[in-house]
Parts: structure tokens; C-alpha cells; sequence
């Protein structure tokens, strides 16, 4: 009960970004699972005309998101930051709540019409989500990197939720 | 006694009136005056010496050889060693980036940008964003050469950001490693006057490897003629920096194996371009068949697909 206090704490921490420490000082990984298992649910179902031309498999995003946050958090420790391991890894899977609404979003419109309305209110939702993932996690993380590398820290993190919000876009229904 | 005239060098006042007092000392000058012979030391050199200087920068090369055996200290099986490749700042690295892209002709980008600060920030960000806009941009594309046609159905092609991923990574990171390899190689039979280390080597390729992310977003372009122009200008650029830099490594040796290396250098890099080009993104002119309207009063409208 308390870690789901403790969860559900972090999760309106990421909707409301401030810079508190009580997302980075309790880290747990249960958010960032949740949320990556959600995501990688939702963007199962794809259309195909061959195996390879779909979509990305579970297993693809699953991989995809996890190793490309070790990779970032790695790239910021490398830099000289001074934030922990598994402190990095939560801010960055909890600050995937944003674009795993917009993904929820995307679906329902899906569900109502596949036009080109229907691609312009995709495409501005994801885009809002993108940009809010990518200042909430930027908010939590930037203060602990050195001053003169912000912005090599930074744009790892703009080229990760880059890529899952372009997932999130392309998705089309069968 | 003697007379001061007998010396060749301009000798400043202290040293005149030591001298004066007593002529058979060996007098040493530490300083470096300005008049002093480098002009005597520079006819000594041959004149083509002093544009390979520049190209490889040997003015503090020497003092960079030390520097560079003074940092990297620590085991490599700490996290400490590691940290020394990511030793950047946003200008260095930005920097870099815009030597990559400006190749000044004539000067080495390692000796001018690396200078013995070799990074792994760059090679490997700069891989993955190249990774990624290609998939992208050939997405895109694709979508918008097939838009309108009836029989399109739009498809992610996710499968090829890994098929992207492997051929670039493997690019950025094996050839650099044959080429060390070579020249270590040749450098035992050859003695060259430059030698670079492997992390160099994967820097310069990783640098170079730069211009074709805007590239790559230009060729979304559905111009056959735009994307070849486009291909050759940044060719030609990334190129010019590979040659540049790998060209002292290899002049002193056989005349034959120095051109071959080179042209080998240029042709892999071509062929990353040509085939990401080719595999990546349709071509324009697709032979896709031109759908036949059957119009209304009985005359069939063929459309061109272009």
C-alpha cells in the first residue's frame, strides 16, 4: 500500500514538474515498468503486409526503452553527473506517463476515424506530450549535471522520447 | 678579448658583457630570442616540409604525445577510464562538429580538433541520430512519394531502424578498426610520421559521419536529381575530411599502397551513402502502374505516376 502511495506520488510529481527531490531520493522501478509494458501493449496491433514492415514488436519496444534509458543515464554518469543509477532510470521511465496518454489518446481517435483530421489531432497531441516528457525529465535531471555539458546531456534525452513519440505517430490500426 | 663580431648570434647585453670577460665560455641560450635562427634552421628544411608542419600541426604535437600519456591513468576495468573519452564540453564538442562539416583544406581535423582529447560522445551520438533520421526520413519519404495512390497502405518499417543500426554502427566502429589495424601494420614495416590511435580513428569517422543526418533529412525530397547532388556535395565534404586526415598517416609509404588506401577509404564511404540511399528511401519514379480511370464519356485518363 505504501509503494502505491509512493508510486502514485511520482506520478503526479511528473504532471505537475517542479524540482523536488522526492522523485529522485525514492526511486523505484515499478512506475517505468508499468508504463513501458502499457506502451508496448498499446502499440501491438499494427498493420502489416509482411512481418517486416510493421510495427515494432513488444519486444522491440520493450528493449528499445529500457536500454535506451541505461544508455542515457550511463552517457550522463560518463559526463560527470552526479545523480545515481537507478535514480536516472526512474525519472526517465516515469517521465513516459506523457506520451503513454498520448498513445491512449491516439487509439481512441483511431478507434473514431483514420483521415487526415484524425492525423492532425494525433499529430498535436503527441507533439504536446513529447515536449512536456521532454522538459519534465530535463527539469529532474539537469540540476545534477556539470553546468558546460547541459546541453550534451540533454539531447540524448530529446533524441529518446523523440523516437518513442515517432512509434506513437505511426501507429496505424489494421 | 674576442671580438664580439667573431659570434654568429645576436647576443643580447648580459651575455655580451659575460662574454666580453670571458670569450671561451660555452654559453647556452635557453630563451628563444626572436631573431633567432629559425631562419638558419629553416633553410635547412626542405621546402615542401613546411606545409606538412601545418597539416600535422608537429608545433605542439609533442607537447599534447606527453600530455596524452599523463591522463589516461586509471585501469581499464574502472569506471574512471572511461570517463576520460567523455572528457567534452558542449563548445568542444559543437566545435568538432563544425570542423567536420567546414573541412579547412589543409589542416588535419585530429590534429586541429581532437588534439589528443579523443571523445566517444561524439562517434556515438552522432551514429545513433544518423541511425534514427534515416529511418525516419525514409518513412516519410516513402509516404509521401506513394500518397495517393489507391493501392498504398502506409506501413512503419520499423524493422529497418535495426537493419539502420547495424550497418552504421558496424561502419563507425569496424572500419575505423581495419584501418587501425592497417596502419599499425604498415607503420612496423614503414616508419611514418604519424601514427593515430584507434580512438582517434573512430573519432574522425564519427565526426565525419555528421553531414549526412541533414542530408538525409533533404533527401525526403522526391527529386532524383536533388538527392544525387545532395549526396555528392556531402560526399565530398566527409570525404575531404577522411582524406585529410588519413593522408600524412600513409604518403611516406609505398606510392601505391598510400593511393590504394586512400581510394579504399573514399569507396566504403561512398558505398554506406549509395546503398543507405538505395535501400532506404524508394526512388521517385517508381515503375508502380499508372492507375487508368475509365472517365465518364468513355475515353480512359492514364495518370502519371511522378
Amino acid at each position: 500500500m505504501r509503494d502505491l502511495k509512493a508510486v502514485g506520488k511520482k506520478f503526479v510529481h511528473v504532471m505537475y514538474p517542479r524540482k523536488s527531490s522526492a522523485l529522485l531520493r525514492d526511486w523505484d522501478l515499478w512506475g517505468p515498468l508499468v508504463l513501458c509494458v502499457s506502451l508496448a501493449l498499446m502499440l501491438q496491433g499494427g498493420s502489416a503486409d509482411s512481418k517486416d514492415d510493421g510495427g515494432p514488436q513488444f519486444a522491440e519496444v520493450f528493449v528499445l526503452i529500457w536500454f535506451g534509458a541505461v544508455v542515457i543515464t550511463l552517457n550522463s554518469k560518463l559526463l560527470g553527473g552526479t545523480i545515481s543509477f537507478f535514480q536516472s532510470l526512474c525519472v526517465l521511465g516515469y517521465c513516459v506517463m506523457p506520451l503513454t496518454v498520448a498513445m491512449l489518446v491516439c487509439r481512441l481517435v483511431l478507434l473514431a476515424s483514420t483521415g487526415t483530421v484524425s492525423f492532425i489531432i494525433r499529430l498535436i497531441v503527441v507533439g504536446a506530450m513529447f515536449g512536456w516528457s521532454t522538459l519534465a525529465s530535463t527539469a529532474f535531471l539537469a540540476d545534477s549535471q556539470p553546468p558546460n555539458r547541459k546541453a550534451l546531456v540533454v539531447y540524448p534525452i530529446f533524441l529518446f522520447y523523440f523516437v518513442i513519440s515517432w512509434m506513437i505517430l505511426t501507429f496505424t490500426p489494421q | 678579448m674576442a671580438a664580439a663580431d667573431d659570434l654568429k648570434f645576436q647576443e643580447f647585453d648580459d651575455a655580451a658583457n659575460l662574454l666580453a670577460a670571458n670569450p671561451d665560455a660555452t654559453t647556452i641560450s635557453i630563451e628563444e630570442p626572436v631573431e633567432i635562427p629559425k631562419n638558419q634552421h629553416s633553410r635547412l628544411q626542405e621546402p615542401g616540409r613546411e606545409e606538412d608542419d601545418e597539416l600535422l600541426g608537429t608545433d605542439d604535437s609533442d607537447k599534447t604525445e606527453l600530455l596524452a600519456g599523463q591522463k589516461k591513468s586509471a585501469p581499464f576495468w574502472t569506471f574512471d577510464y572511461y570517463q576520460t573519452f567523455f572528457d567534452v564540453d558542449t563548445y568542444q564538442v559543437l566545435d568538432r562538429i563544425k570542423g567536420s562539416v567546414f573541412p579547412v583544406p589543409g589542416k588535419n581535423f585530429v590534429r586541429l580538433y581532437i588534439r589528443s582529447n579523443p571523445d566517444l560522445y561524439g562517434p556515438f551520438w552522432i551514429c545513433a541520430t544518423l541511425v534514427f533520421t534515416i529511418a525516419v526520413s525514409g518513412n516519410l519519404s516513402n509516404f509521401f512519394i506513394h500518397l495517393g495512390k489507391p493501392t498504398y497502405h502506409y506501413v512503419p518499417e520499423f524493422r529497418k531502424v535495426s537493419i539502420a543500426a547495424t550497418t552504421i554502427y558496424a561502419y563507425a566502429w569496424l572500419v575505423p578498426l581495419a584501418l587501425w589495424g592497417f596502419l599499425m601494420w604498415r607503420n612496423s614495416k614503414v616508419m611514418n610520421i604519424v601514427s593515430y590511435s584507434f580512438l582517434e580513428i573512430v573519432c574522425v569517422y564519427g565526426y565525419s559521419l555528421f553531414i549526412y543526418i541533414p542530408t538525409a533529412i533533404l533527401w525526403i525530397i522526391p527529386q532524383k536529381v536533388v538527392r544525387w547532388v545532395l549526396m555528392v556535395f556531402s560526399l565530398c565534404l566527409s570525404g575531404s575530411v577522411l582524406v585529410m586526415t588519413f593522408w600524412p598517416a600513409v604518403r611516406d609509404d609505398n606510392r601505391r599502397i598510400a593511393v590504394a588506401t586512400v581510394a579504399t577509404i573514399l569507396l566504403l564511404h561512398a558505398l554506406l551513402a549509395v546503398g543507405c540511399l538505395a535501400y532506404f528511401f524508394d526512388a521517385p519514379e517508381l515503375d508502380f502502374p499508372a492507375p487508368i480511370i475509365p472517365a465518364h464519356n468513355g475515353t480512359t485518363v492514364i495518370t502519371k505516376s511522378h
